[in-house]
């Protein structure tokens, strides 16, 4: 066979080898990815999008040091079971501000896409302190430790700039007051109402849609934010953003 | 004398350099560990100076009493990495599986190692360490020991780059110790298989450069005309590993001096980009990096040429060709666009055939000599190990229909896929692989005990099917829960009914997971009594003086 015979070209040239075996490996990936970052239609347009507030940033970073994704999905398919059970299927606008995302793979836990508001807050702080104490068959680990730590956001400007530079749309006005935001929202009866109102202006703007954003003490501790006030408040804000009663499921841009 | 100096300097050149580059590398560590902006990062960056330091030190004592002794003599191959390899290998297996049978009985008992007031032994934590132990630590040792030891051979040639070798297998530990360490402190950028943050990442890449340049310098220095087939799929594996680390790991660090960083991508192409990366980490780490193992150790062991030459070209090429589409498999009914998710699916199924073409033409290699697979427990587990691979290979094909996956997706069923893979083809082709070169390295007759290498195949095969059946079991079983309805048209079962109906199938594979982790603690234990020549491992200096060398290369070309 003539082309078998021209294989041992190959065989002799490493680097003609390794080119080839770059080549070859690189197709499928450039024609599955390349794609996704420019066609229009990757992304559905809708209402209520807004970057993660900086209370809510330092909590999605606890869910994601604590390895959360790894039993939980953030990812309702479209199937009647599924959307009974968790809500309306997932948009793919709702992570367009995750980086990175956090779809996951497994669900030894429930889905927690739609999570928020689901409970109290007063509920998942027990759920966090003691999963058993809820939920007696649960098999999570108990993050007790949360509620112990205050929470460290020193470097929360720093920390929303680089989200900008990845392309979220942060405002100057919502860089320069992060820590402000952040106090206030995990703490709005102690802190001048300013801070608390610049907060909602800034979020609300960013959203379109009045409502997003919630202040309040989340762990039932209000002398100090702990990193549970953080996750807390980032579970009760998923899956809330998008205006459904706006959006058009059946439209043909948006779907794909 | 010239000429002593001139070999002398042709040394020395790559131990400095080596030492310089850990000398730069601790002055940044140092800098930022003096900065740090986290105790999470100052943790990391004094673990790093530690171990460099301790390289380095090591390093420059070694080099010290060479006394102008080439210890890159270019007649003999570099076997003592090699040896440092295997006893990698062992030891981060053990570590790797144990930490599986832990968070085993975590999902089993759920106060095993939880301690409420601190969080370093949650399950978030554990089950990170556990596949990157598994996979990278015990995976990616093994293929860095079988790739030196099988590149050495079939191009007749020394190990290529003198100290960098030696750079490569330190700082690959290096990374597997930060990777490790970081995970417990709760530094990750949540990218299953891919946790380490940005300077892991960045420290990984110059690694496995310099690992790609030893392998390449290795086969540039070949005595042989041919390329050996072993080396196209190690060649792949890491070359398309390099591609596969950098994109999927882009991202932009907080600060110089912290741990976080911030993905560039997000939502939806992040989700495409880390899986093309997770399932081609499978791929080409844990797919063609063992199945050159396979390419070598089988045809060696039982002293037969591959069975078909043209069936290794064919299915090599579309084996690594197809691969790289099947990502989107892990992604039906997301968010991900259809066209996306359907590429993904019918690549899956046309990947079916090259993984087979491969199987084939190992187990067919055994033609002559199947008498082996009776008398050579080794030999046995090495086919057992394709077996395993074939099975898993049409499982999941089967599994990325979108319909099967609609069902399979997110239940225990993808846990059972992953581990009839990783237990039964990676480990067992791996164990063979090490079976094979103890002996071969040590120089020692046979193994200290071949009833023991009967007792590891039976006991560990026994763990693999407890695992895989009571998965298939829990899988199918809470994933027909979850859409299950009752008479009146509600869902039958709430979330946690699901999560209880598992509680046997854990017990059951936990006892799996032990045994198989029994089965290593066996083999490791025959490996170390081999290595101190008890029992069966007669040296061969003892027998028969003209086998005191066996391995000397011959060194002239084939041709």
């Amino acid at each position: 066979m003539g082309l078998m015979n021209k294989h041992v070209v190959l065989e002799r040239h490493s680097l003609l080898l390794t080119v080839c075996i770059l080549i070859v490996v690189s197709i499928g990936g450039i024609i599955q990815m390349v794609p996704l970052m420019y066609m229009d239609n990757t992304i559905e347009r809708v209402d209520g999008m807004r970057p993660y507030t900086p209370l809510e940033l330092a909590g999605r970073d606890i869910y994601i040091r604590e390895g959360c994704y790894v039993c939980h999905s953030q990812m309702v398919r479209p199937l009647r079971d599924e959307v009974e059970r968790y809500g309306h299927y997932s948009l793919a606008a709702e992570s367009m501000y995750d980086h990175p995302f956090q779809w996951g793979s497994k669900r030894t836990g429930p889905d927690l896409a739609r999570v928020g508001g689901k409970y109290s807050a007063e509920w998942q702080v027990d759920h966090l302190t003691d999963p058993r104490s809820v939920v007696p068959e649960s098999i999570m680990p108990p993050y007790a430790f949360l509620a112990d730590k205050t929470l460290k956001y020193d470097g929360i400007e720093d920390r929303l700039k680089t989200e900008r530079l990845v392309g979220v749309p942060y405002t100057d006005d919502m860089i320069e007051n992060a820590k402000a935001h952040l106090v206030a929202q995990a703490d709005p009866d102690n802190l001048g109402y300013d801070d608390v109102d610049g907060l909602i202006e800034a979020y609300t703007e960013a959203s379109g849609r009045e409502g997003t954003v919630e202040t309040r003490d989340y762990d039932g501790d209000p002398s100090r934010i702990t990193e549970m006030d953080a996750l807390v408040a980032y579970l009760q804000m998923t899956g809330t953003l998008v205006d459904f009663s706006t959006y058009q499921a059946g439209d043909l841009n948006n779907s794909r | 004398m010239a000429n002593v100096i001139a070999r002398g300097r042709g040394y020395t050149s790559t131990i400095m350099m080596v030492g310089a580059l850990l000398g730069v590398f601790m002055i940044l560590a140092l800098l930022m560990a003096a900065g740090a902006k986290d105790t999470g990062m100052a943790v990391q960056a004094w673990t790093f100076i530690g171990l460099a330091g301790a390289f380095l030190v090591g390093m420059s004592l070694w080099a010290g009493q060479l006394l102008g002794r080439n210890p890159f003599d270019q007649s003999e191959y570099e076997n003592a990495i090699v040896k440092w390899g295997v006893a990698a290998s062992m030891f981060w297996g053990i570590a790797g599986l144990l930490v599986g049978v832990v968070i085993a009985l975590q999902l089993t008992f759920p106060h095993f190692m939880y301690f409420p007031e601190w969080g370093f032994t949650n399950f978030g934590r554990l089950r990170p360490l556990h596949t990157s132990a598994v996979i990278f630590a015990f995976g990616g040792n093994v293929l860095l020991a079988t790739s030196f030891y099988v590149v050495q051979r079939t191009c007749r040639a020394r190990l290529a780059g003198g100290m960098w070798p030696w750079f490569v297998f330190w700082g690959y530990q290096i990374f597997i110790v930060l990777a490790a360490t970081g995970y417990l402190l709760g530094i990750t950028q949540s990218k299953e298989y891919a946790e380490p943050e940005w300077y892991v990442d960045w420290w990984l890449t110059l690694v496995w450069v310099a690992y790609l340049l030893v392998f390449l310098g290795t086969i540039w220095k070949r005595k042989e005309p041919h390329i050996y087939v072993a080396n196209w799929f190690y060649l792949s594996f890491i070359v398309t590993i390099a591609m596969l680390h950098i994109v999927n790991n882009l991202s932009v660090p907080v600060s110089f001096t912290g741990s976080k960083s911030v993905q560039v991508f997000s939502g939806v192409q992040d989700a495409m980009t880390q899986w093309w990366y997770g399932h081609n980490a499978v791929g080409f780490f844990l797919t063609t990096g063992f199945l050159a193992i396979m390419y070598y150790f089988i045809p060696k062991r039982v002293n037969r040429p591959i069975y078909s030459y043209r069936l290794s070209i064919v299915h090599f090429w579309s084996l690594i060709f197809i691969y790289i589409w099947a990502g989107p498999h892990h992604l039906h009914y997301t968010a991900l666009p259809q066209w996306a998710q359907t590429l993904g699916m019918t690549f899956s199924i046309m990947l079916w055939m090259p993984s087979w073409g491969g199987m084939i033409n190992g187990v067919m290699t055994l033609s002559g000599a199947w008498d082996k697979l009776r008398t050579d427990p080794v030999v046995r587990m090495m086919v057992v190990s394709l077996a395993f691979y074939g099975m898993s290979t049409f499982e999941g094909p089967l599994m990325s229909v979108r319909a099967v996956n609609s069902l399979s997706h997110y239940t225990e069923w993808g846990i059972g896929h992953v581990h009839s893979g990783a237990l039964g083809w990676v480990g067992y082709i791996s164990f063979g692989a090490l079976y094979c070169l103890v002996p071969w390295l040590w120089k020692k007759k046979a193994l200290y005990s071949k009833s023991l290498v009967e007792w590891h195949f039976w006991v560990s095969t026994i763990g693999i099917l407890f695992y895989m059946i009571s998965m298939w079991f829990a899988g199918i079983t809470e994933g027909l829960m979850w859409r299950a309805y009752n008479e009146f048209g509600f869902l039958e079962y709430s979330f946690v009914e699901t999560v209880e109906a598992k509680h046997i199938s854990y017990m059951i594979r936990a006892l799996g997971g032990f045994l198989y982790f029994s089965g290593a603690c066996l083999m490791a234990y025959n490996l170390v009594r081999t290595v101190l020549g008890h029992g069966e491992a007669e040296s061969f200096d003892t027998i028969d003086p003209k086998y005191a060398r066996p391995h000397q290369p011959a060194l002239q070309p084939a041709e």
